[in-house]
């Protein structure tokens, strides 16, 4: 009798009275009304004329104002190669940083979750030594490949004499938090260097700067990620490999990352709205030629004042595909993002 | 630990039989993080260690190349003391009741806290020193805010990006929190509102700031009839300092509220029901069930998703850049877009310094809120 009195119970959590429901549908709608509407406003904005944004709020299309495609036409037709040009640059440094980033992070992980590591703080010492001397030589104006010799040869004698003797090291753990620390680094504490190396190496302004800065600032989303997801990987499937003879790099392929596809789909997503929408880095790196989207639209605040109508439109096209993939892929954003919040 | 070892006592005995394969198979570990290894030592550390350079030199760009003159702490003085003193830290006012008020509050709640750690009898000489150190500087950064906002005075840049991320992240909490717990009850649909709850999150912030200049704007935005109401077409909100940086907190609350929704829906969701159900059972209210079962098993969650959001949030650029151009004046510029625009008036080094003041704020308050809370949390749970 007790257990068919609790089951009821617990059913009727699940089932919500009236007014609850009510009052839940009014907030829930309410703050539905709050996202939508500017979006909405975003959308009709687009397909109006420069009077119908200027004469005063119109909010109906068709009753209210005639939409017209002339901010259509100009952006694609007027504009075209401005606007194709950020656009292809925005799709290629947003797709292959976000690759480069997921594939160098998950290896990372997994070697954080499968492999022990143990390095020992004499050989970080020995390093930052080696890497110190051959900051010195190029202080004084020593030629690189002199100062890179020198710390390489000091880094190898110290590892070979002092570092073996040091007991203490550093373990999995570390690394991670080292690793995953990164994130809490402003980036623009660190672009004025990475400003000047590209600009030595003459890369300003080109695909290959606005990539590498993004999958070092990127990586440490994938690692953090990454690893809870790989924990959650039997182990067993693993072993059975390795007893067949799978080497660690095919087991990594074959067996583990397919097992990881859900993670690794929400991580993509991730990392791929963080590069797509990234301002402060692009600010710095580029100009005209690399120039992604996020700029193209700031830039548009222009000495006539903002010219809203064709402002909608760009920034509709923007955010269009991240909207359809976060739409599409809602389920795996949740679960991919609360592994890592859960145990991070 | 014995999960670590196993796979790799398996490999070493089957790589035995293939030399070059056994070799390559060996070094494994080392192959699967160097990539990931150089790339942060690259472009994190070595940026890090270099901009502490530039930031306590003058650097300026000659004929293919830079040219940097070691002038010591000259550019933080400048922040701290000289020229940049108002921008940086702002202009601080006479007392007023209400400043003085806050102040011996906020000071009395750090004594009362510190004293109750004090007699606690789990404390540590560690656990002391280092909650008199974080209580010193907060008492720092408290007196400065009141000084500059309670009073006639104005806020710099650091306190305003305080601000930012003070107000933010604790608004889209409470809505974060406040959306999930909505959502999470079994009402048809309800995937409606996930999918759409989430959209904000995923728009770039520069088309965020657009979005919301339109939005505010008095005279030809869709609140007109609002304004007309009450009389304020003429009045444009980015004019007044509150104005303006209550327009930038506004679209940073409504971008980024759905983040801190997303994960504790997700939280909340996998939480066990038995609980809930024992709990019901028992005639617990729901109010209850919240703060005794639901609330406490969503902490670990909670800690981490609002340490994210607090450093994500210091980093601000994009909504007070476009939104309101820094003004007016610098009223709205965050630290970071403080950086830039010093950068783009070529004191590079002055722009490394600023930077290197927001590295240090960040880490402050992250390691003071991950000892003070977090470990706590993660620990009851």
């Amino acid at each position: 009798m007790a257990i068919i009195r609790r089951r009821r119970q617990s059913v009727s959590i699940n089932t919500v009275s009236l007014p609850t429901m009510t009052l839940s549908y009014l907030l829930l709608l309410a703050w539905a009304f709050v996202v939508l509407f500017p979006l909405y406003w975003l959308a009709i904005t687009a397909f109006k004329t420069p009077l119908d944004v200027n004469g005063g709020p119109f909010y109906i299309p068709f009753r209210d104002f005639k939409p017209t495609l002339d901010s259509w036409r100009y952006i694609f037709v007027d504009l075209g190669e401005d606007t194709f040009r950020p656009y292809l640059n925005t799709v290629v440094v947003g797709l292959t940083s976000t690759a480069i980033t997921v594939l160098l992070g998950s290896m990372a992980a997994y070697g954080l979750v499968r492999m022990r590591y143990r390095v020992s703080l004499g050989a970080i010492a020995s390093f930052a030594v080696g890497v110190a001397l051959a900051v010195v030589v190029l202080i004084f104006h020593g030629p690189w490949p002199v100062a890179a010799g020198a710390g390489l040869a000091v880094f190898a004698l110290l590892l070979q004499s002092v570092a073996k003797r040091s007991k203490r090291a550093v373990g999995n753990d570390d690394i991670a938090f080292w690793m995953i620390s990164q994130r809490m680094l402003p980036p623009v504490a660190v672009v004025i260097p990475i400003y000047i190396f590209f600009q030595q190496l003459q890369l300003l302004d080109t695909w290959a700067a606005l990539i590498i800065a993004y999958v070092a600032s990127h990586l440490p989303i994938v690692v953090w990620l990454m690893r809870d997801y790989f924990q959650s990987v039997p182990l067993e499937l693993e072993e059975s490999a390795a007893i067949d003879g799978a080497s660690p790099y095919r087991i990594f392929r074959s067996i583990v990352l397919p097992l990881a596809v859900p993670g690794l789909v929400a991580t993509f997503l991730f990392v791929l709205v963080f590069a797509w929408n990234e301002y402060l880095i692009a600010l710095f790196l580029t100009s005209a030629n690399a120039q992604t989207l996020p700029m193209t639209v700031a830039a548009q605040n222009a000495t006539r004042g903002p010219q809203w109508w064709y402002m909608s439109v760009l920034i509709l096209i923007m955010i269009g595909p991240v909207i359809a993939m976060a739409i599409a892929l809602e389920r795996y954003i949740a679960r991919g993002l609360l592994v890592g919040a859960v145990k991070g | 630990m014995s999960s670590l070892t196993s796979p790799r006592v398996l490999r070493d005995v089957v790589a035995r039989g293939r030399p070059l394969g056994g070799r390559l198979d060996r070094i494994a570990g080392a192959v699967f993080i160097l990539p990931a290894v150089v790339v942060i030592l690259g472009f994190s550390i070595f940026p890090l260690l270099a901009s502490l350079y530039v930031s306590l030199s003058r650097l300026s760009f000659s004929q293919g190349g830079v040219e940097l003159k070691f002038v010591g702490f000259n550019n933080y003085a400048k922040l701290l003391f000289g020229i940049d003193r108002t921008h940086f830290l702002g202009v601080i006012g006479p007392v007023t009741p209400v400043s003085g008020a806050v102040l011996v509050a906020g000071y009395g709640l750090m004594a009362f806290l510190l004293f109750r750690y004090a007699r606690y009898p789990g404390r540590t000489l560690l656990g002391l020193v280092g909650r008199v150190i974080t209580a010193v500087i907060a008492g720092a950064g408290l007196w400065l805010i009141v000084n500059t906002i309670l009073t006639s005075g104005r806020p710099g840049t650091l306190v305003v990006t305080l601000v930012y991320v003070g107000v933010d992240v604790s608004v889209q909490y409470l809505l974060g929190l406040g959306l999930a717990l909505l959502v999470v009850q079994q009402l048809p649909g309800r995937r409606f509102f996930r999918v759409v709850f989430l959209l904000p999150m995923m728009i770039t912030p520069v088309g965020v700031a657009y979005l919301f200049r339109m939005l505010t704007d008095t005279s030809k935005g869709p609140l007109y009839p609002l304004w007309a109401h009450f009389g304020l077409t003429d009045v444009s909100w980015v004019t007044n300092p509150w104005g303006a940086r209550l327009a930038v907190m506004i679209g940073d609350v409504w971008q980024w509220t759905p983040f801190i929704f997303i994960i504790l829906l997700a939280a909340i969701e996998t939480l066990p029901h038995e609980l809930v159900e024992a709990a019901v059972a028992d005639g617990a209210n729901r109010w209850q069930v919240f703060w005794r079962i639901t609330f406490p098993q969503i902490l670990p969650a909670t800690t981490t998703v609002v340490l994210i959001r607090i450093i994500e949030g210091f980093k601000i650029i994009d909504l007070p850049n476009v939104l309101t151009n820094g003004g007016p004046g610098t009223a709205t510029e965050s630290l970071t877009l403080h950086a830039y625009t010093i950068w783009r008036a070529l004191d590079i080094g002055g722009s490394a310094a600023v930077a290197y003041m927001l590295l240090i704020v960040v880490t402050f308050v992250g390691v003071s809120y991950v000892n003070l809370f977090r470990r706590r949390a993660t620990a009851v749970a």
